[in-house]
């Protein structure tokens, strides 16, 4: 069996998914997405039985992802995961059509409509851009004034894709969210992210701590895994002040560095089960 | 040995993990920049690439 690992920056993550295959004395070539070239009437890639894509950048997984499945090479994860949980558009149109419980979320593509929106929501309201990632240029919106500025801002500062305005409900949660680990059809372990921020990400701060998996939480992460696609995912739930549990969003290169100790569980293990799994065919 | 190689902003020694991997973000101990390994026969940072706006997870 050969592997393929795709990336472009050796994070705490990669490194650990690397010892864990070296561990196993698995075949494996680490591929740099940077001096890649695919030539797309040439698969270079045949001898890999499958490809596990680990790279930072959204843009590059994605097109990559794209490829090889066109080629017929198995990947972790997929192009059509990665699509879907690399914008937040995408994967709350997904998570609604499956019936997984979600925040309330408009669409609008010019700031007049936007505005609309966000006044028939009632303040405050979450603006998200459709893709991104790590808490990036999240904005709670608290009134009119700060609404009105924003948008204007998103539309004359951004890309194209800042016009894509995605609004939010706003969630009144205690001080923390939780991510859950989905590996195949297992909810392999929890934390809870606590911070005095509304935005709770570790990358922005956030503290970590080991959230029990109850059948609630299992049963919602692996709804939000299947309605993105499966594969190994990171899903991020909000809890309403009525204890009900939302799926905010769902992420596909998920980050775990703080939450191996934090859970106890193996995480670069169970992943590369997983990556053993796909790649005989066994799921 | 540990591996040591120049910070190319401060010219400090950076010294490296025993496994050490290319690619891999180091941070400069004295000026904390971010580095990235680019060679480690001989050892050979750079700094690393900045975020872009289509990173994350």
């Amino acid at each position: 069996m050969k592997i393929a690992v795709l990336l472009n920056r050796v994070r705490v993550e990669e490194k650990l998914l690397l010892q864990e295959l070296k561990n196993r004395n698995l075949d494996f070539d680490i591929i740099d997405i940077r001096d890649m070239v695919f030539d797309l009437q040439q698969n270079g890639w045949h001898q890999y039985d499958v490809v596990i894509e680990r790279c930072i950048n959204h843009s590059r997984a994605l097109y990559s992802l794209r490829i090889l499945n066109d080629w017929g090479i198995k990947t972790i994860n997929t192009y059509e995961v990665a699509l879907v949980c690399g914008n937040k558009l995408e994967t709350t149109s997904a998570l609604i059509r499956d019936n997984v419980p979600t925040p309330g979320c408009k669409i609008a593509f010019t700031p007049e409509s936007a505005l609309q929106a966000i006044e028939e929501m009632g303040y405050p309201v979450v603006l998200k851009p459709a893709i991104g990632s790590w808490g990036r240029l999240l904005s709670k919106v608290n009134d009119r004034e700060a609404a009105e500025s924003l948008l204007e801002h998103k539309q004359i500062l951004g890309t194209y894709n800042h016009s894509i305005f995605y609004i939010q409900e706003y969630v009144d949660k205690p001080a923390r969210d939780i991510r859950s680990f989905v590996v195949g059809d297992e909810t392999i372990g929890a934390i809870y992210r606590y911070s005095d921020h509304w935005i709770t990400n570790t990358a922005r701060g956030g503290k970590a701590e080991n959230c029990p998996v109850t059948p609630e939480i299992d049963q919602l992460s692996l709804a939000a895994a299947k309605a993105v696609g499966g594969g190994v995912v990171a899903v991020d739930l909000l809890e309403t002040q009525a204890g009900q549990l939302l799926v905010n969003e769902v992420n596909y290169t998920m980050e775990f560095r703080n939450s191996i100790d934090t859970t106890g569980v193996d995480i670069p293990a169970k992943v590369v089960d997983y990556v053993l799994q796909v790649a005989r065919n066994e799921v | 040995m540990s591996k040591v190689a120049e910070c190319p902003e401060c010219a400090a020694d950076v010294s490296l993990p025993d496994d050490v991997m290319e690619s891999e973000i180091v941070i400069c101990p004295d000026c904390g920049v971010e580095l990235e390994v680019i060679n480690l026969d001989p050892p050979k940072l750079d700094l690393a690439p900045e975020e872009e706006e289509d990173w994350g997870e």
